[in-house]
């Protein structure tokens, strides 16, 4: 596995602390009505997209589903203007013609952001495709939400990615819950992870808590694939603290299993590790908390005082 | 009171989680509201004390955006506003409600250069090719200019096409650029996506169009919206091709016309041609645009032969219509295999009822080319259009708006539609008859206009 350094600790820690601070934001503004439409949470899950960071290159590509605002803060993109798409402004990253599903970075490899579910494994594929196409050596990592995981396409993705030996990671989060369906109300067999077995895809389960584990099984599957072996899976376990979307209760589970999972709550883990290894004094911590707050409110008032588009964009982009 | 659904308007305070003289951290949970849908815990995102509760437990219907609490520094002096007049959740826009911009096809995108005509053309082959080899020819030529473009589907490779399209490209071009894929167009086509995403040019063929039902979420949320959701970043130029429309005694599930679905999308481009000739240079059109491209050929005129333009250049511009035969009395408009019955059609309203018609093929039916169609029935002041497609909202529906909208005063009789009937094809060979438009109709309609009895 990857030798962590001291830097890297911090990095995840500051990076983790980032997404959930970023989305308590979103949270508060789109109770403010300064964010319309659908806004899907991604706290609780920082552990996952931060641990494949850990081990990406940054010529590899990405491609995820509407739940994605912490895939493009991993990818090290500007929070100011993930929220301003967030609240549909000029300076968001889709010129406020995307919103919170629908984000992309062409320059950074960040291909979105995809409102469909499913829709993002067969594009994802073909990022890949092209990768080993043009003989370069990067792979596409195509996340993958558990209520995917039934859904017909991902399953012709898997196929055609296994027969053309394609360089992909498909990264399967699983929190649990499609919208308000559990797992074990949706998918006969629960171990998503082994959905691959009948193309020869080989496939893990990991902690998705602990981004650690992450590390390790990322690091792993990573080189499987960039070698030149086809795709691999990683089923990493992980929960939404939040609802499906915000206006979602999330009636359907209990409080005692939210307060369960926040007892090994991802960021923590990562805090207490940092000081248990003494690679920063609590004070060291608590600058970086400080900073956050700091980095993300500014966003927010980035993103909030950030024109509307002109009505002119009405019309533009349809075309090239 | 933060809006916790998009239908929002007001909550009840169920619960303080907090008291005054708390100090509470960005994430800490706060209070429990209660909205039109469910009870809510809320967190708080900034840090600080609790300095004051501005409702009590169980106050209801508080609007939203009203300060319930105030959190801040004990040591700055806090002004307190609970009559805080409250914000406009929607700051709305006003929005100048300009028709022309608003329902016209933009048409910044179109090459403003007319359509190469076959008559006027001194570069044509002597030898006569078919539709089919045109078509193989000029996506050879297109992979041998540029290593981008690549061929899949199903048979397209060893099988050297289901219709013999692609042959010979496997040998030329080898198994990394003419790809056989599974029976699968959902996942296959999604791949395709994003290798054009990704930058590849691929040409995705479809067996029949009638297959791409199984793939039309990628064609449509995927192909031809994304350069709109990102904002202008991430293009896909794709093309999309195969037989579409009815071939012979296949019956409704494999002789659907396609025309009017996709042209109703837009970020599509869509072209049906109708000869070797225009499929030439279409095609190549089709290739090097930037955007996706809905190509749709037809397989009865995959043998139909003519002569054509071997310029490995010659293009035909996408959004351009061809006056196929210039005419006073009457204006046809039609496209792909109609044009031919519209020709014969022509020939015996001329013989029979000495009718002068003019016959104009789309040959790029979005973006449609308007301004040809508009100028021929200002100048014969009768329209009917002719097309393979089910009546209700198909392509001579939309050109029937147009001309009613920007020529009415021009026009001496109503637009008449000639369609298939409406209804799935049936299998039996006289009644596959009576479906498809036939030259009678054509002869019919243009009596109808002309007020012929």
């Amino acid at each position: 596995m990857k030798k962590l350094q001291k830097a890297d600790y911090i990095k995840m820690y500051s990076f983790m602390l980032k997404i959930r601070r970023f989305e308590e934001r979103a949270a508060q503004l789109y109770g403010m009505g300064k964010i319309g439409g659908f806004c899907h949470l991604y706290i609780g899950q920082e552990a996952v997209v931060v641990g494949i960071l850990m081990t990406i290159d940054k010529n590899d590509s990405v491609v995820t589903t509407y739940r994605d605002h912490g895939h493009m803060i991993a990818r090290g993109l500007d929070p100011k203007r993930i929220m301003a798409e967030l609240t549909g402004r000029e300076d968001g990253y889709s010129a406020g013609k995307g919103g919170s599903m629908h984000m992309f970075s062409k320059e950074n490899n960040f291909y979105g952001g995809h409102g469909i579910v499913g829709a993002q494994v067969p594009i994802g594929t073909g990022i890949a495709f092209t990768h080993k196409y043009n003989g370069e050596k990067n792979i596409c990592r195509t996340y993958i939400g558990d209520g995917a995981m039934n859904n017909g396409q991902v399953f012709e993705a898997f196929n055609l990615a296994a027969l053309w030996k394609l360089p992909v990671l498909y990264i399967i989060e699983n929190n649990k819950y499609g919208m308000g369906t559990s797992v074990d109300r949706a998918a006969a067999g629960l171990d998503l992870y082994k959905r691959g077995e009948a193309f020869g895809i080989p496939g893990e389960k990991v902690d998705g808590m602990n981004v650690f584990a992450v590390i390790e099984a990322a690091d792993k599957a990573g080189k499987y694939v960039r070698e030149g072996n086809g795709p691999y899976i990683l089923e990493v376990q992980t929960y939404r603290y939040r609802g499906h979307s915000m206006s979602d209760p999330a009636k359907y589970r209990t409080k005692e299993e939210l307060d369960n999972y926040k007892q090994t709550d991802p960021i923590e883990i990562v805090k207490a590790e940092i000081l248990k290894k003494k690679i920063a004094t609590n004070d060291e911590i608590e600058k970086i908390n400080k900073d956050t707050l700091e980095e993300i409110k500014k966003a927010a008032e980035f993103a909030t005082n950030s024109p509307f588009p002109k009505d002119s964009e009405l019309y533009t982009d349809v075309y090239l | 009171m933060p809006a916790l659904s998009p239908t929002m308007t007001e909550g009840n305070l169920s619960k303080w989680l907090i008291k005054k003289g708390d100090t509470v951290k960005a994430g800490d949970l706060i209070a429990e509201i209660e909205t039109d849908k469910a009870t809510m815990e809320v967190e708080a995102v900034d840090e600080g004390v609790v300095l004051d509760l501005l409702f009590k437990e169980g106050e209801a219907n508080i609007p939203v955006n009203k300060a319930i609490a105030i959190i801040g520094d004990p040591n700055e002096k806090v002004e307190v506003k609970k009559e805080a007049p409250v914000e406009k959740v929607i700051e709305e826009k006003k929005i100048e409600k300009n028709i022309e911009t608003k329902f016209e096809t933009k048409k910044d995108n179109i090459i403003d250069t007319p359509s190469p005509n076959i008559e006027e053309d001194t570069n044509l082959s002597s030898e006569e090719i078919t539709m089919r080899q045109a078509l193989r020819d000029t996506m050879a030529e297109e992979m041998r200019k540029d290593n981008k473009v690549f061929i899949l589907g199903e048979e397209v490779a060893e099988y050297q096409g289901a219709y013999k399209v692609t042959q010979g490209l496997l040998q030329e071009f080898g198994k990394e650029r003419v790809l056989d894929t599974p029976i699968s167009e959902h996942g296959f086509t999604g791949l395709a996506v994003g290798a054009a995403f990704k930058g590849l040019r691929p040409i995705l063929e479809f067996m029949t169009f009638n297959f791409s039902m199984q793939a039309i979420d990628q064609i449509i949320n995927s192909a031809a919206k994304t350069l709109y959701m990102s904002g202008g970043q991430i293009n896909c130029p794709i093309v999309f091709r195969g037989p579409n429309g009815a071939a012979a005694q296949v019956a409704a599930q494999h002789s659907q016309d396609f025309s009017s679905w996709y042209s109703q999308v837009p970020g599509l481009k869509v072209i049906a041609p109708s000869t070797p000739y225009n499929a030439k240079g279409l095609l190549r059109s089709a290739i090097s645009d930037p955007n996706p491209v809905i190509f749709l050929e037809n397989e009865i005129l995959y043998g139909l032969k003519g002569p054509v333009n071997n310029d490995i250049n010659f293009s035909i511009p996408i959004g351009k219509a061809n006056i196929e035969k210039e005419g006073k009395d009457l204006t046809i408009v039609t496209y792909s295999i109609m044009l031919q019955k519209s020709k014969e059609a022509a020939l015996r309203l001329k013989e029979e009822y000495n009718l002068d018609i003019e016959i104009i093929d789309l040959q790029t039916l979005r973006p449609l080319d308007t301004e040809t169609i508009l100028n021929s029935v200002k100048k014969t002041n009768r329209l009917i259009t002719v097309e393979e497609s089910w009546p209700f909202g198909s392509i001579g529906s939309e050109i029937a708006n147009i001309v009613q909208r920007d020529a009415f005063d021009y026009l001496d009789s109503p637009v008449i539609k000639v369609n298939s009937a409406d209804v799935p094809m049936p299998y039996a060979l006289s009644l596959e008859k009576l479906y498809l438009p036939q030259v009678d109709d054509i002869i019919n309609a243009a009596k109808k206009v002309s007020y012929i009895k």
